[in-house]
């Protein structure tokens, strides 16, 4: 009989399954991967190397540019570092917010994972419900900060402003008439409050949809159940976090294990998977966007009922009052000197760590008493998960590494950074 | 947990407890004995390697903007020192401290006992190598491969030391401090030979902000 060798095939950068710019670099065996070779770089912008050149605060918003679809998450463990090292407090209001703020974060990446996983296995509809509360969401983040992505909106001792008291509407056109700007305006009369609260109160519903479309699909358990199954010790070993290490079976969750900002008054419980196979790391995220939503309604209740500064009364820090620095100089030599020099942070290092929708996303941060940083690195959970693409791909058929590269969640902004 | 480092480690150590996470200074021969004790003793048990990186430590503590007074022309600017976000290709900076320059840092998490720890090990400039922790931890591997491409570093019975992050071909380790923020080389499509090409960099260094070290008067 004739011997086969095996046969070297590329994967990407350009491909849709890729999310983003991963190549691979695949040893098949007819079609089943004998190794897989992740080169990943392509989408590598320094960062970290930009932010030791810029002042802290000029640097937030390139931390929504990394992990591109949980922008406030990436802001919010960049904020904490600074505060830490600063050693300073935020008011409890600001706290509720960013908290808010991390699990519409946290909903909006499990719904763009949720459908562009399922896309990848085949499935097209599903893609297009979960834009669907996707696009409430987007909308809830560009009347907080003005922008439906990268909003820029955490900001050392706080955040920049307060929730808006009315929410952007539809306007008439050619194609809208009265009757459907009525039906479109339903939940947009009142607050951002408000209009949370009505997507709060729908939300399970549509959970329910997403889960009548592929949780007892065959096709869908097909595909992923018994795929990239990791085994916990292993996932430790591989340094896995946030669901794929859930989904090994592990109860690890920094929001209960080394609570930060409000997590530690809010009820909501840690789901954990048992085999660890893509099917599970699924049920985790879909129990996890009930538990966000749980968390968001908490927030809501409390935020309604407790108006009160968003930003730290500090000078050095925040920037002043616009009103005030048309009549008081101190504020408008304030406001120079943090828009001109910064502010200078004393010398220390800090390791903090957010439980970011994809895992552990932490920032080390190292300041010699200087306005920018010394060096920071950001340890983003995908690139680990990446690294273990090898692992978890071998011996498994080529169509199953479409499956890991979505049950990983991969976004390349964050692990090439 | 202080009690417990210092009952298992029985080589030299520094031990820096602030606010954040306590940090342990160990040097690079008992790095791997130390790593082990730390992974696998039942009373510390690290079993996950949350980050490794490296940080060059030449510019450490250099202000660029250092005015002695304010003269009666004018106000001096003072910037005297370069940062890389200053200097161009070709440009020499003197690295001041050639015993510590690199230093790597491993921050290690205990699930068992939900405790984090900050490993340093520093490197002299002349001797950039260090031994591996793939053995004990597989998330070693890339982080490593990234120091090593950012950095240089070399890690002594590594698998796979190749570049991670950096271009196919790349010169140059661009997070040390004497690398230009701009770069070396910067590539286009040459309508003439019909291909990519690569050639210096046209464009001139600038920062917007000098770094400025000022103590916290209260």
């Amino acid at each position: 009989m004739k011997e086969f060798k095996n046969f070297t095939m590329n994967f990407g950068p350009q491909h849709p399954a890729a999310h983003g710019v991963l190549r691979l670099v695949l040893q098949m065996d007819g079609e089943v991967i004998k190794d897989a070779d992740p080169h990943i770089g392509l989408l590598h912008r320094a960062t970290e190397k930009l932010a030791e050149s810029k002042p802290y605060n000029q640097s937030i918003g390139y931390m929504d540019r990394l992990d591109y679809v949980s922008m406030m998450c990436n802001e919010h463990a960049y904020v904490l570092a600074i505060e830490k090292l600063l050693n300073i407090d935020i008011p409890d209001r600001a706290k509720y917010i960013r908290v808010m703020f991390d699990e519409i974060t946290r909903i909006l990446n499990h719904l763009l994972w949720l459908g562009a996983h399922a896309l990848d296995i085949g499935a097209m509809s599903v893609f297009l419900y979960s834009f669907r509360e996707r696009e409430d969401l987007m909308d809830s983040y560009e009347a907080v900060s003005g922008t439906r992505m990268h909003a820029t909106y955490y900001r050392p001792g706080g955040v920049f402003r307060d929730l808006p008291e009315s929410m952007p509407k539809y306007e008439k056109s050619i194609i809208k008439n009265k009757d459907e700007l009525k039906d479109l305006n339903y939940n947009r009369e009142g607050t951002l409050l408000d209009f949370l609260e009505d997507f709060v109160s729908r939300f399970p519903e549509c959970i329910n949809e997403y889960e009548n479309l592929l949780t007892d699909n065959r096709i869908w358990k097909q595909r992923t159940v018994g795929i990239g199954v990791v085994n916990p010790e292993r996932a430790l070993e591989l340094g896995f976090t946030g669901p794929m290490l859930r989904g090994s079976g592990i109860p690890w969750d920094l929001r209960k294990k080394q609570p930060y900002e409000v997590y530690n008054k809010l009820k909501f419980d840690i789901p954990i998977g048992k085999t660890g196979d893509s099917y599970d790391r699924y049920l985790v995220r879909i129990e996890e966007l009930r538990q966000s939503n749980k968390i968001i309604k908490q927030c809501i209740d409390w935020l309604k009922n407790n108006p009160g500064p968003i930003m730290i009364n500090d000078a050095k820090v925040a920037t002043p009052n616009r009103e005030n620095m048309k009549e008081d100089m101190e504020s408008l030599i304030h406001h120079f000197k943090i828009f001109t020099e910064g502010y200078c942070i004393p010398e220390g290092e800090t390791y903090t760590a957010i439980e970011a929708p994809k895992g552990e996303f932490g920032i080390y941060l190292i300041s010699d008493g200087a306005n920018k940083p010394y060096r920071l690195k950001i340890r983003a959970p995908g690139f680990p998960h990446l690294s273990a693409l090898n692992e978890m791909c071998k011996n498994h058929m080529l169509s199953d590494v479409v499956t890991i590269i979505g049950t990983q969640d991969i976004v390349f902004g964050e692990i090439d950074r | 947990m202080q009690d417990i480092i210092s009952k298992y480690i029985t080589e030299p150590y520094d031990l820096i407890l602030d606010s954040d996470i306590v940090t342990l200074k160990i040097n690079k021969n008992s790095l791997l004995k130390v790593m082990t004790i730390l992974k696998h003793n039942n009373e510390l048990l690290f079993t996950q390697l949350s980050d490794l990186c490296a940080i060059d430590y030449s510019m450490y503590g250099e202000s660029e903007w250092e005015t002695s007074e304010a003269t009666s022309t004018g106000y001096n600017r003072g910037i005297k020192s370069k940062s890389h976000g200053r200097i161009k290709f070709g440009d020499s900076i003197k690295n001041k401290d050639n015993a510590s320059r690199f230093c790597v840092a491993y921050h290690l998490l205990s699930i068992k006992k939900n405790f984090r720890i900050r490993v340093k090990v520093y490197l002299d400039n002349n001797e950039i190598i260090i031994p591996s922790v793939v053995n004990l931890w597989s998330a070693a591997n890339w982080y490593e491969r990234e120091a090593f491409d950012l950095f240089g570093i070399l890690f002594e019975g590594h698998p796979d030391l190749r570049r991670i992050l950096t271009d196919y071909g790349f010169i140059g380790h661009p997070f040390r401090k004497d690398f230009p923020l701009i770069g070396n080389t910067q590539i286009r499509y040459d309508p003439t030979l019909k291909k990519i090409i690569y050639e210096p960099v046209d464009i001139e260094p600038r920062v917007l902000v000098p770094k400025v070290i000022r103590e916290n008067k209260e």
